[in-house]
């Protein structure tokens, strides 16, 4: 799968997922600064794009270079599978970035 | 009522903002020109930038696709700088409604739209706008009927992200300048919609 933008760092982590591909965020909560929402975690939703690679925020926010850089994905959710009570068209569904780390296969 | 004319001390954020400034000049990192010329180039990024984009693709189905393809480089093409800035456009279409939040803190694509409203840094949208986008955007005036799908994109990493909004119409045979006046911000960030052509007529 192409990325929408292309990065060169030195060192980046091969991607795992393709357009299309079911995956399921990990439902995890390890201290430091996470850009994954709490609200995302354990949700199921599919692969939307390839953004690109890019340094892990979580080793740049402990002031390291955030290398390997990891590819980072959006990824697309029915919006009734997030909220089990969502009001709203069934078809409604929210799109977020979220890196290769952060992703399981369902 | 305050006194607006009053003393105030500084706050907090304030204090620090003037400390470190101090003291990035005092170690010659920084000037007080420089300061001053990025506060100039901040002020500079306003939505008409934007507006310029939305016209341009609503004028030309190629730019239209470029833009979609990449945002960043599009810009480019009509001498906006917008880098290091990685721009993802979404289009609305009469099937799709997008909209754009960042519910971990208030990331926004400042060099096309400027500086953000205080609304979308606030907490309210930030965590109604993905619980509930349809009393939200009806809280602003945009009713969206069911068959129209919501996608609400929660830009919470490196992208940033402009919604291109439908072509009004009965502006057939408008330049790229009289059609970007109808492109206001908010219908850039999704929650209204380009203004109509006869608001222009009068």
């Amino acid at each position: 799968m192409q990325a929408q933008y292309v990065t060169h760092y030195p060192l980046q982590e091969k991607p795992l997922f393709e357009a299309g591909e079911r995956v399921r965020v990990r439902n995890a909560a390890p201290p430091g600064h996470i850009r994954t929402p709490f609200y995302i975690r354990g949700c199921a939703g599919e692969i939307e794009r390839l953004c690109g690679a890019f340094p892990n925020p979580e080793e740049l926010a402990q002031m390291r270079d955030g290398l390997p850089a990891k590819p980072l994905y959006r990824v697309r959710f029915a919006q009734k599978d997030v909220w089990p009570d969502y009001k709203g068209s069934p078809a409604d569904v929210l799109e977020i970035e979220i890196f290769q780390h952060w992703l399981e296969k369902t | 009522m305050t006194d607006r004319g009053k003393y105030q001390p500084l706050s907090y954020f304030q204090l620090m903002e003037v400390t470190l400034r101090e003291l990035l000049v005092e170690k010659g990192l920084i000037t007080e020109e420089d300061v001053r010329r990025q506060v100039d180039d901040m002020r500079a990024r306003t939505p008409e930038r934007g507006a310029r984009v939305v016209a341009r693709a609503w004028s030309d189905t190629g730019f239209r696709q470029r833009l979609i393809d990449n945002g960043t480089k599009a810009c480019e093409e009509i001498g906006l700088e917008v880098a290091p800035m990685r721009l993802v456009v979404v289009e609305n279409s009469p099937r799709v409604h997008n909209v754009i939040v960042c519910t971990l803190c208030s990331c926004y694509p400042r060099p096309l739209l400027g500086i953000p409203p205080d609304w979308y840094k606030s907490r309210a949208y930030r965590s109604r706008m993905v619980r509930e986008p349809r009393a939200v955007l009806k809280e602003f005036g945009l009713e969206m009927k069911d068959e129209i799908q919501i996608r609400v994109h929660d830009s919470t990493a490196d992208m940033r992200y402009m919604v291109l909004p439908m072509r009004p119409a009965g502006t057939d045979g408008w330049n790229e300048e009289r059609l970007a006046s109808l492109v206001n911000r908010d219908s850039m960030i999704g929650v209204a919609l380009p203004m109509a052509p006869e608001s222009k007529d009068r």
